[in-house]
């Protein structure tokens, strides 16, 4: 009898220090902002399965970490909601947006193309929240357009282009044959791709647009046969953002290279078939949740949510100013199942993390590859670096 | 202990040397090894392999029952602990505890499993005797390390995900407590006393020392060896020597073993091993630590006197875990 008084007590104490009997639960709102017409989610494009492209919407991501989330919420004695909501429009955005704010939410999750996420942020600027771009890879939102209170969870287009450029220095295919298009963002694609053959010491042997079609007169620029042909190279590189063209390429090449970029060996920044750092675990309780494998898009919104749950755990608070300063602090560092402790850049607020080389079914080397240092994170070889900063909050 | 020191002579000096399989004390090493499905036994001091037991997919920890006649095995991909005749060396029981069975440890009594199941977020209670599953207790995701005190009152779980130590009350399988530690905590060790619980940080590169009566964090130790960015220190093998003065910490990627003094928290030795230190067992005499190596799939013979790699052994594809029936 004495035994079970003691553990009744013991229990208790315990309960009450961990926050387990917390009376007040606060609730943390998490807004969820997406584009009702943003063409990267088209049917038909979904159902391709294009490689570093989205598969589905996101929101999955962002409901897995939430219910994930709910141990640390409870060290805050808060609980994570997600509010999703759609809009056509930046009006209509800001208006969702205005909705939320007035609900008490200060962290929302952008799903948008770059311009609309950057007019977002443009307009919230003193409202005291914390924005988190999970898929526009545009590198000017990183640098001139970059926003005081806007983290890009999403990598730049640069840190995937510089990932690859070390696969192909490492691998010593220095020549490259590039083949591009001429689809909206393939142009800051070809630049984020050239500042990385710089960066690196790569040699664009020759640069080749390419049409989509099958016109004859076009042949020289739709025929791939063609567009490879009469030059020497160590790898085809396909700049080609709607990855539609370069799907075709690896076995219509005019001689026996590899194909890299929008196909063949592309850089993502996940991928189902990752078996390191807990990730088939991720991925199995996403597919779960979404019936489909996880992509990029889908774990920067499950990041996202996590960053906010994260700092929830260690400041044991749901204050989000305490959230928001804690995020942007010094000691922030979280797990994001890809290996490396990840934070965010304090010049451009962009998270740092690994990127992954990947085939269509494995990943073939994680970026930073050995050998690829840094002074201070080797995870800085990746994207821009502060002495190319160019963002000024 | 005293019966457990004696039966290796005992048996030498009544019962003659021919029957070097006899379950107590044969110094063999068992690694699971994750990709080949298979517990590859050495015999210590030759590491001449005795025998590759096939097991369920994707073996992972290993698990001697407290007589050391017994020992069980987590096959994370067929959902089920196997269970290895350490006599006849093989498998002779396959155990139901649901998905994905990540580590697990084995009640004192030797009567319940303790097991993580990675994928569901749960630790499953699984008693031996009456082959039953007795509970399923929801915790963090990913659960990794799991102890129960010798007393048998409590259970530890860590979860991966949500960086904590879950506190589970052995009798009554209540959710006791929950203490925050460093970022993707994996496996444990408590000192001999029970007083201190460490804890490894994968990610965060940290072991979290933990109070076991008031539950707080009392301490953490930081590593820093030469040669090495501070994310590639990733500490996940823990053992605790049996004078309570050393522990010995695998920092993973960062491709060494660490000697820490108990007392001071401070790091003493780091030993380079193979790459990606993962598991990690004494011998009996404990002046021999084996560390397997998940990415040069070989297993390290330290000798801990004079700090040193005195073989490299080869041990199966992707090797996981290592343990010593002493």
């Amino acid at each position: 009898m004495p035994n079970t008084t003691a553990c009744v007590l013991l229990a208790l104490v315990s309960l009450s220090s961990c926050g387990l009997a917390a009376a007040d639960t606060q609730t943390l709102v998490i807004g969820y902002l997406e584009f009702g017409d943003d063409p990267r989610y088209r049917e038909t494009f979904l159902e391709s399965r294009y490689p570093a492209q989205p598969w589905g919407r996101p929101f999955e991501g962002a409901q897995l970490a939430s219910k994930e989330s709910r141990f640390a919420a409870m060290t805050a004695s808060a609980e994570f909601k997600l509010e999703r909501r759609s809009a056509i429009s930046v009006e209509g955005l800001m208006q969702a947006y205005e909705d939320l704010h007035a609900e008490g939410a200060r962290f929302f999750i952008l799903d948008l193309p770059g311009p609309m996420a950057s007019a977002l942020a443009a307009e919230t600027k003193t409202r005291n929240s914390l924005l988190f771009n999970i898929s526009a890879l545009d590198d000017e939102l990183r640098q001139s357009k970059c926003q005081s209170h806007l983290m890009h969870v999403a990598p730049s287009r640069v840190m995937l282009t510089d990932a690859l450029a070390q696969f192909l220095v490492f691998k010593k295919w220095r020549d490259l044959l590039v083949l591009k298009g001429s689809q909206p963002g393939d142009e800051e694609y070809y630049e984020s791709f050239r500042r990385s053959a710089r960066r690196f010491g790569l040699k664009i042997e020759e640069s080749r647009d390419f049409v989509l079609g099958r016109d004859p007169r076009e042949r020289d620029q739709n025929n791939i046969a063609l567009l490879t042909a009469g030059v020497d190279y160590d790898v085809v590189y396909v700049v080609d953002s709607q990855s539609e063209f370069a799907r075709d390429v690896p076995y219509q090449v005019q001689k026996p290279r590899p194909v890299v970029g929008a196909a063949g060996l592309v850089s993502d920044w996940w991928h189902w078939a990752w078996e390191r750092h807990g990730a088939p675990q991720v991925n199995k309780r996403f597919f779960k949740l979404a019936n489909r494998l996880m992509t990029g898009y889908d774990w920067a919104a499950w990041l996202a949510v996590k960053v906010i749950a994260e700092a929830a755990l260690r400041t044991k608070s749901s204050n989000s100013q305490v959230l928001i300063e804690y995020i942007r602090g010094d000691e922030f560092k979280m797990d994001g199942s890809k290996g490396y402790p990840l934070d965010f850049r304090k010049w451009n607020n962009q998270l740092r993390q690994p990127v992954f080389l990947t085939s269509f079914n494995w990943v073939v080397e994680r970026a930073p590859l050995r050998g690829f240092l840094h002074q201070t994170n080797n995870l800085d070889t990746l994207g821009f670096d502060e002495r190319e900063n160019r963002c000024k909050f | 202990m005293n019966t457990r020191l004696l039966s290796p002579i005992l048996i030498l000096l009544f019962v003659c040397a021919e029957r070097p399989a006899y379950a107590k004390g044969t110094g063999y090493v068992f690694v699971s090894s994750e990709k080949d499905h298979v517990v590859t036994v050495f015999r210590s001091g030759s590491m001449d392999e005795v025998k590759k037991i096939p097991t369920g997919q994707r073996p992972r920890s290993l698990r001697f029952s407290p007589d050391y006649t017994k020992l069980y095995v987590a096959c994370g991909d067929d959902d089920s602990i196997d269970v290895i005749d350490v006599e006849k060396l093989e498998v002779v029981k396959s155990i139901p505890v649901g998905d994905d069975p990540d580590r697990f440890d084995i009640s004192p009594d030797g009567r319940f499993i303790y097991a993580s199941n990675e994928d569901e977020g749960l630790l499953t209670i699984y008693d031996i005797v009456n082959d039953k599953l007795v509970a399923e207790i929801p915790v963090g995701e990913e659960p990794e390390g799991v102890l129960a005190s010798p007393d048998n009152k409590r259970i530890y779980v860590a979860s991966e995900v949500a960086n904590m130590v879950h506190v589970i009350d052995a009798q009554s399988h209540e959710l006791t407590a929950n203490i925050v530690v460093g970022t993707r905590p994996r496996r444990f060790a408590l000192t001999p006393n029970d007083q201190e619980l460490w804890v490894t940080n994968e990610v965060g590169g940290t072991v979290t020392i933990i109070d076991t009566q008031s539950n707080r964090v009392i301490g953490e130790v930081r590593f820093e060896p030469k040669g090495f960015r501070p994310e590639e220190v990733t500490p996940v093998g823990i053992v605790i020597t049996r004078d309570g003065q050393r522990a010995y910490v695998t920092l993973g990627h960062a491709n060494h073993v660490a000697t820490v003094d108990v007392a001071s928290r401070q790091v003493q030795d780091y030993v380079l091993v193979g790459r990606r230190a993962w598991g990690a067992a004494l011998s009996d005499d404990e002046n021999t630590l084996y560390v397997v190596n998940g990415k040069s799939d070989d297993l390290s013979v330290i000798d801990t006197r004079r700090k040193k790699v005195i073989r490299s052994v080869p041990a199966g594809r992707v090797p996981h875990d290592v343990v010593v029936d002493n």
